[in-house]
């Protein structure tokens, strides 16, 4: 049984179709990375995967003992955190939250967890720093560290890597490879760097005017994969202006 | 020194000058608790925009007769918060333009009303002193400080209750709704909290003050403290000293109540952002 299985989805906003028919699963373990241009609907698939908006049509199912909120996410950075006073500790322990319910407080074992977490992003030394101090790498370690606060079993990661320098940036997946591989945490990733979801990742989610679905392998054989090339110029453009 | 002590404990004598303390002092710790999750969610200016808001249910109010306004005034106000905050981080009209569209639209509706059916002879006297509170506090009947100090300990219990779920929904919605939080609920409940608040200050320090009492205690909390906790903490028990001297001086002076609390914040928030930029200093 698959962790999570998406079927016929349609994704848009108010009526208007970005996405056509999308399936595809993804199942315990997996490293799956979504590719595509800007615009082909990589943040609203996201969203709807996470429940935040409703597809036009088709369905999201989970299964495998997964339930919709135990979705780890990493979000891409809002306005608000930039200028908020939040120590390192308060927000990894927010990730907690939703398991709550209508307790008021954490509990012994939510502090614990949280503790855990930041010793794993190697972030002891910055445990009572506030958030909006921190480097651009440190404050996706801690939002990854209050992801695995939410869940172990599944990370849904928006760009993770936008605006890291390339050493931050290749300390980060191995941060997230190491996730995958030792605790088997199942990784959803939306990238613009091709390059490193071919490395990484054992699947490959292509969408745009072609919908690609398959692996690494498949897809390199493939006629989405044919572009990858042409994207390579693409990328090479993009960040040279 | 002991001519002003002496001539307090003759004021305090009076029950009103006991009242407009007791009334001065919650409401100006409701205000400064809410005030970190607003600025910090772009919301600054709501208190002026709900006190607008309550300036034109009020007129209306005036307009059709009712004798007991209040619980109008309250309703129209609470669902013009949960207007604005209920949308949320995915609003289609942000923060600073939907705040400034009600506040305004709502001030000339009720000046407006107030011009064509007004029955009083001194009008402008009459918004003027809607809109700037000028001696309302001290004119509080008994019933008003009890509700004032039932609807406190409801704010500040709720506000301790779902401490956490406000950190996690103000710090990040989209996350929190995505594991679980019901961060629509919680963006209602700060709405409702934000609106009862704001009803109360109104007779304080009157409409056009209010946004000082939230804004000016959160935003000196922030130049020196770096955790949430410890803001919220600083801004509550800062708003509660400023709040005190302002009354005291302008009893004293015989100043206006909510001007001079709001002078008295000011001074703090110079105070609070020089420690920031020497704190600062030091460390780097």
């Amino acid at each position: 049984m698959a962790q999570l299985e998406c079927k016929n989805l349609c994704l848009g906003y108010e009526g208007k179709e970005i996405l056509h028919d999308l399936s595809f699963q993804i199942s315990a373990g997996e490293y799956l990375c979504i590719v595509g241009e800007n615009g082909s609907g990589k943040s609203t698939l996201m969203k709807t995967i996470l429940g935040l908006q409703a597809p036009l049509s088709g369905s999201v199912a989970f299964g495998d003992g997964l339930k919709g909120n135990e979705i780890g996410y990493l979000p891409q950075q809002t306005d608000v955190q930039r200028d908020f006073p939040a120590s390192v500790w308060e927000v990894v322990l927010s990730g907690c939250c939703g398991r709550q319910g209508m307790r008021p407080f954490y509990s012994r074992e939510d502090k614990l967890l949280a503790e855990e977490n930041i010793k794993k992003m190697e972030l002891t030394n910055l445990k009572k720093r506030c958030y909006r101090e921190l480097s651009g790498g440190q404050q996706q370690r801690v939002l990854l560290a209050r992801a695995l606060c939410a869940t172990r079993k599944i990370l849904l990661l928006d760009e993770p890597v936008s605006g890291l320098d390339p050493m931050v940036t290749a300390s980060m997946y191995r941060l997230i490879e190491e996730l995958n591989k030792k605790d088997g945490t199942t990784i959803i990733m939306i990238s613009h760097d091709i390059a490193a979801a071919l490395q990484y990742a054992d699947h490959i989610l292509h969408i745009g005017k072609n919908i690609f679905f398959g692996t690494k392998e498949e897809y390199l054989r493939s006629e989405a994969g044919f572009g990858f090339a042409d994207r390579k110029e693409e990328e090479n453009y993009e960040s040279s202006i | 020194m002991k001519a002003v002590f002496d001539q307090l404990v003759l004021y305090f004598t009076y029950p009103f000058v006991r009242y407009a303390l007791v009334a001065g002092v919650l409401i100006a710790l409701c205000s400064s608790l809410l005030g970190v999750t607003l600025v910090l969610k772009r919301f600054s200016f709501i208190g002026d925009g709900l006190s607008h808001v309550a300036f034109g249910a009020m007129a209306v109010a005036a307009v059709a007769g009712f004798t007991n306004e209040m619980p109008f005034v309250l309703l129209v106000t609470i669902l013009c918060a949960v207007l604005l905050l209920g949308a949320g981080q995915n609003a289609k009209i942000k923060g600073d333009a939907a705040v400034a569209m009600i506040s305004v639209g709502a001030l000339a509706i009720g000046y407006l009303l107030m011009n064509l059916f007004s029955t009083s002879a001194n009008l402008s006297g009459d918004v003027c002193s809607t809109l700037f509170g000028s001696t309302s506090i001290l004119t509080l009947t008994q019933t008003e400080v009890w509700l004032c100090v039932v609807l406190s300990i409801v704010v500040v219990a709720l506000f301790v209750l779902f401490y956490n779920k406000i950190f996690a929904v103000t710090f990040d919605e989209n996350f929190a709704k995505a594991t679980g939080t019901k961060a629509n609920a919680y963006n209602l409940l700060i709405a409702l909290i934000v609106a009862v608040i704001i009803v109360l200050a109104m007779n304080l320090v009157g409409s056009l003050l209010i946004s000082a009492l939230v804004i000016f205690p959160a935003l000196s909390a922030m130049r020196v403290f770096k955790s949430f906790k410890s803001v919220t903490i600083c801004s509550a028990v800062l708003s509660v000293i400023c709040a005190v001297l302002g009354i005291l001086i302008s009893i004293l002076q015989g100043t206006p109540v909510g001007s001079t609390i709001v002078a008295v914040d000011i001074v703090a928030f110079v105070i609070f952002s020089f420690a920031g930029v020497v704190h600062g200093g030091i460390r780097k």
